[in-house]
């Protein structure tokens, strides 16, 4: 199945079980269906509960924590990721905060869905990977989803259980892949561990991790290009990496899905499609040097965008965002000139 | 109600918010608060007339000028000054502070604007919910720069949804006198979103309240949202700090002539009956001061 198509099911699900669920969005109706299709035919079967909004992000995001204040479950699609910055005095000074402030008196469960990355020639303002400007937010939980997560779970725990805003970054690059959820331990040619809990970390290795030379952590819509990397890698040089993808980005993070797989390779490299600086991989980075510092063999590798804007042409978002080729040659020479 | 006993039952509401006000001015004086506060002397009868008008389970939406508010909603001095202090007993245990209080049906936050998309959504849950509620959401004129209001009231008009908008127009965004921010007719601004206004330029208590009895009428039979936009003046600083120099004793005169509170009070026939609330109030507020400085402090 499509993750596109996924996504369109469980929302489909959620609006049939759970008589709190509202979607809301700008052109999410019959017969655009969203602008990503996600939404497709659901306002038909849903009428009243399927809301087309104005083009007011700012304010859609307070209208869904007030809802979400009131016992709905509002699901909130921000059409582009770009857009969040939109409703970020709604998240930092208001949803993020209540549930604190108001000493435990209330509790804001809304679900924002928003699509980030590039790829698609969209340019500067249409392509951005932002969500480092979500994560160090407290009182929200920022999550996002490879092709080898389980949409369906991920999207009903979150909705249904969670008390607390919850922001879900869609990589557009995904929706037209396919679901490859593990079965008995392995998808496509990896085999596949993964962490207990609603939001699992998962960790691949092409070698049923019997030894490798990285952990690379990444995430999201960078899943598929590392995979490639490293099936290439595997390939070419007989080097092995694995591969850890954590779901659950935001604060607190803990980083320790990334001990028992740093314990067999003693080198860390985080990929990821958002400008490198202050961002998820620094986190990650830091934190790994001040808790597994003595399990760290080799200087951390950091493969992310470039610090600039995302042009529009093809050739010259291809030289800004990380990419399969890119991933490869930074990988191969930085473990090999570091052995 | 008889007459005369409605007006002694608004006033001892309004005395007990304007003297709750002065006596923080006097705490912070003394050492004995820390942070701010936002005063709302003058603006007494905005509160007063709202809240006693509206049904019982309306809810509220705040803003940091929200002690008056509080009071009318709550009656609670002693919740209120004990989450001032940081005492254990205050309504969010010491996490908010005075702009951000959470009693309730009544919320408040600090951030000017972000308040109304926030109502906006209250009230179009409970307009889902079929629950019959109204929201009632107060702003400042100075609100009236931030562009979530106008998304908001759009929204608001777009759905029908059960919410008061209520402007209170003190003159001044913090220095900023209102003719310096806001351009145009401020009641026209919510009639452009096919919202329904009244302007209540009045000192009179009793006509506020038959004024925001017909919104309240209107919100609930259509339903739609509503527009209050109240003339109104505040007499203390904006802040704790704010010694007010960008206004001149003389203006502050012709509002005192207008100051609803004394007029409301020397209205009053029965002077006596009126002296003996002011002073069980005073005692009331001295023994609430007591109570909470022998509070612990909140918990970690």
């Amino acid at each position: 199945m499509y993750i596109s198509e996924a996504i369109n099911k469980v929302l489909f699900e959620l609006l049939t079980t759970n008589p709190e669920v509202y979607l809301m969005g700008e052109d999410i109706e019959s017969p655009y269906g969203g602008a990503f299709k996600i939404t497709k035919n659901l306002s038909e079967q849903f009428k009243s509960r399927v809301i087309n909004t104005p083009i007011s992000e700012s304010s859609l995001v307070g209208v869904a924590s007030g809802m979400a204040m009131r016992g709905l479950r509002p699901v909130l699609e921000i059409m582009f990721g770009d857009f969040m910055t939109l409703g970020m005095d709604q998240l930092v000074n208001h949803a993020s905060k209540f549930h604190y402030m108001y000493n435990g008196q209330v509790d804001v469960p809304m679900f924002i869905r928003t699509p980030m990355g590039g790829r698609r020639g969209y340019g500067p303002t249409h392509s951005q990977t932002l969500e480092k400007l979500l994560l160090g937010i407290p009182g929200i939980k920022v999550l996002a989803l490879s092709q080898r997560h389980s949409f369906h779970d991920i999207y009903i725990h979150a909705v249904t259980k969670e008390k607390c805003p919850v922001i879900l970054i869609e990589n557009k690059a995904l929706y037209s892949m396919r679901q490859e959820l593990p079965e008995n331990g392995r998808s496509g040619d990896f085999f596949i561990t993964e962490s207990a809990g609603p939001y699992p970390c998962l960790t691949l290795s092409l070698n049923n991790f019997v030894s490798a030379d990285a952990t690379v952590v990444t995430y999201g819509g960078m899943l598929p290009l590392v995979e490639k990397a490293a099936t290439q890698l595997c390939l070419d040089e007989e080097i092995f990496v694995e591969i850890v993808v954590p779901s659950l980005l935001g604060v607190p993070l803990d980083i320790n899905w990334v001990e028992a797989s740093l314990r067999r390779t003693g080198r860390l490299v985080i990929v990821e499609e958002g400008t490198q600086s202050f961002g998820f991989g620094s986190e990650v980075a830091a934190l790994a040097c001040s808790k597994y510092f003595k399990l760290l063999k080799y200087p951390v590798i950091r493969i992310a965008a470039a610090d600039s804007p995302i042009p529009c042409a093809r050739h010259l978002e291809n030289l800004v965002l990380p990419n399969e080729a890119n991933i490869y040659q930074e990988l191969k020479w930085g473990i090999l000139n570091d052995s | 109600m008889h007459q005369e006993e409605a007006k002694l039952n608004l006033y001892s509401k309004m005395f007990l918010i304007r003297s709750f006000e002065k006596r923080l001015f006097d705490l912070f004086k003394k050492g004995k608060l820390f942070g701010t506060t936002h005063g709302c002397i003058g603006q007494e009868a905005v509160a007063v007339s709202v809240v006693s008008t509206l049904p019982k389970d309306t809810i509220y939406f705040s803003n940091h000028r929200c002690h008056g508010h509080f009071l009318a909603y709550s009656d609670r001095p002693d919740l209120l000054l004990a989450e001032l202090m940081g005492k254990k007993g205050g309504v969010c245990a010491g996490r908010g502070g005075s702009q951000h209080l959470c009693y309730k049906d009544f919320f408040t936050n600090g951030v000017q604007g972000g308040i109304v998309p926030v109502a906006t959504g209250i009230a179009l849950a409970e307009k889902l919910k079929k629950s019959g509620r109204t929201v009632c959401v107060f702003i400042g004129d100075g609100t009236l720069g931030q562009g979530v209001v106008y998304e908001s009231m759009n929204m608001a008009s777009l759905w029908s949804l059960p919410i008061l908008f209520v402007l209170e127009n003190n003159q001044y965004a913090m220095s900023t006198f209102v003719r310096n921010a806001v351009a145009g007719s401020i009641t026209a601004r919510a009639e452009a979103f096919g919202i329904r206004s009244w302007d209540i330029v009045t000192s009179d208590v009793f006509a506020m309240c038959q004024t925001v009895q017909k919104a309240c009428d209107y919100i609930a039979e259509e339903p739609r949202p509503g527009f209050l936009a109240f003339e109104t003046y505040r007499f203390c600083g904006h802040s704790k700090s704010d010694e007010c120099h960008y206004r001149t004793a003389a203006e502050v005169q012709t509002w005192a002539e207008k100051d609803a509170f004394e007029i409301l009070q020397t209205s009053i026939k029965d002077k006596g009956k009126r002296e003996l609330i002011e002073q069980q109030c005073l005692n009331r507020l001295e023994e609430v001061v007591r109570e909470v400085e022998a509070m612990p402090f909140a918990d970690v």
